[in-house]
């Protein structure tokens, strides 16, 4: 009976434990849309509750990213490796398990676009650089990390395809200037810098006129854990 | 029993060819970072018609070599993996120099000959695959490619900017240990930490470096000095000559402790393999932790042309 008891509890811990280790989705959406109640206001103000943003003003789309990548960003906010008054206070408002939730969350809504059609000859300009890039000037192609028409790929190289011209455009410049440096490695700052400021607009034109594909990402390797070394 | 003697026959080819490719694979030795004087012709001149159709194919294929998956490729690498930008990037093994080099006195018809067999080599090996028949659409496309990009360049040149740029060892040998800590700190985050790279959906982003996904024993990068040149002048992405010699040639050697497919010369014997076609700087049939890398397939006749 002792020994019944002993095993079912070992069950329930076990499970318990694997449940804590999972992301709660509806917890996501309570705190998207509510709030946590200390602290945290909801994100739907800015990112919607399907997470399209605000392109207007650089709200960046959120529906169908990456979670992993969603959640370092968070964790950086919170650890003050990424820049931003607002969204550095509603991290710090987040618990470890609240930012999984709210990734994941995220993550799940359809990455469904508006895909923003710009000048055809910038956009036609910003796929040359993204597919084929200029080597010259030791620029790989963004396909070659963030996977072809910017699916994204694991949780270090986040989806491009149908994020807002003006928030890609925005974090180009910061990695330009030195505003932003929590890439892994300096990847993007390294390229960024070799960036002009018509390339710049060209590729955020172009990824911004994708729809997104729909989510279909293996990921052999899950990177290192959000909130780990950079 | 025709089709045996021609299968035979066939695979002496291949190892002439290979014999080809282990001295095109070596690094050349003019000096790091000489800037390629060479410029190939740019997309927007691409012929039109048949023989721009065929180029066009050639480019597709060289990108996006998985489509040949399981027909001439068995493992999930591109051409474009290992000579970077589509073929054209000096001091990544560009297309454009590989032809050059092959004298002028052969002429066209021989120079383009030479080349469908070095490409024929890269399915072997490289790309663990099999060897597509020289007169393939699959070759003729690619070699119509690598010699379009060497429209304009001289005949039997090695041109600056071929191969990649020859990178004296280190003194005292490389360390795989340090290599090991290079690799984790700049090269997991795309490679991943088990070398088996990643995806996005079916397609390979980054290549895998090693195990059964990557280039056989018999693949060009399989040797340190040849890892350790590419690496130093190419990696990580966008951020080339950023390691030190010492890093480049101590995580070349990290990379080389790992098990790949068989070399496809194998026939039995790991001893006779090593000795007849790795007298080079590798670690094939050498005891790595206590395993001798390349033993995996050891009794199994091993056919070439169906390496999977």
């Amino acid at each position: 009976m002792v020994a019944q008891r002993l095993a079912l509890t070992l069950v329930l811990v076990w499970l318990g434990a694997g449940a804590a280790a999972a992301a709660d989705v509806a917890n996501g959406r309570q705190i998207v849309l509510h709030g946590n109640g200390h602290g945290a206001t909801p994100c739907v103000a800015c990112h919607g509750a399907d997470g399209a943003g605000i392109a207007d003003v650089a709200y960046p789309r959120l529906a169908g990213q990456q979670a992993a990548y969603l959640r370092k960003q968070l964790h950086d906010f919170r650890n003050g490796l990424r820049n931003s008054e607002v969204m550095q206070l509603f991290a710090k408002a987040l618990s470890g398990a609240e930012i999984r939730d709210v990734a994941a969350y995220y993550a799940a809504q359809p990455a469904h676009g508006t895909h923003e059609i710009a000048d055809r000859a910038l956009i036609g300009a910003g796929r040359q650089l993204a597919e084929r890039s200029d080597w010259d000037r030791n620029l790989p192609p963004c396909f070659s990390c963030h996977g072809p028409r910017g699916v994204g790929v694991g949780g270090d190289f986040p989806l491009l395809a149908g994020q807002h011209a003006q928030y890609i455009e925005k974090q180009l410049l910061a990695w330009k200037r030195g505003t932003r440096d929590n890439d892994p490695d300096q990847l993007m700052k390294t390229v960024a810098q070799r960036l002009g400021e018509p390339d710049i607009k060209g590729v955020a034109a172009y990824f911004a006129s994708l729809n997104p594909a729909p989510a279909q990402r293996i990921t052999l390797n899950d990177s290192r854990p959000a909130g780990g070394p950079r | 029993m025709s089709g045996c003697r021609t299968g035979g026959l066939r695979r002496r080819l291949a190892w002439v060819a290979a014999a080809v490719a282990g001295l095109a694979a070596l690094p050349h030795s003019a000096a790091a970072g000489t800037a390629a004087g060479f410029v190939p012709p740019a997309e927007s001149q691409m012929p039109g018609g048949s023989r721009g159709r065929l180029i066009r194919l050639g480019e597709q294929l060289f990108v996006h070599s998985s489509a040949l998956r399981g027909k001439y490729v068995g493992n999930g690498l591109s051409c474009n993996d290992c000579h970077l930008g589509r073929g054209r990037h000096a001091d990544a093994a560009p297309m454009w120099a590989a032809y050059a080099a092959y004298p002028a006195s052969l002429g066209p018809a021989q120079r383009a000959d030479r080349l469908a067999g070095r490409i024929q080599a890269c399915f072997v090996f490289s790309m663990n695959g099999t060897a597509p028949p020289k007169h393939s659409r699959a070759v003729r496309a690619l070699v119509a490619y690598a010699r379009w990009l060497a429209t304009g360049a001289p005949a039997g040149v090695s041109l600056p900017g071929r191969g990649y740029p020859n990178l004296p060892p280190p003194s005292a040998g490389p360390d795989p240990a340090r290599g090991k800590k290079v690799y984790a700190d700049k090269c997991a985050i795309c490679h991943g930490r088990d070398g088996a790279g990643q995806r996005a959906g079916t397609a390979i982003v980054f290549p895998p470096l090693w195990g059964k996904d990557s280039f056989n024993w018999g693949g060009g990068m399989h040797r340190i000095d040849t890892a350790a040149a590419f690496i130093k002048a190419n990696m990580p992405l966008g951020q080339p000559n950023s390691l030190s010699d010492r890093q480049a040639w101590d995580v070349a050697a990290y990379m080389d402790r790992h098990e790949r497919p068989q070399d496809p010369r194998y026939a039995g014997d790991l001893e006779d393999t090593r000795r007849s076609f790795h007298d080079h700087d590798c670690l094939y049939g050498r005891s790595v932790d206590g395993r001798r890398l390349g033993a995996h397939a050891s009794g199994k006749p091993y056919d070439p042309w169906q390496l999977r």
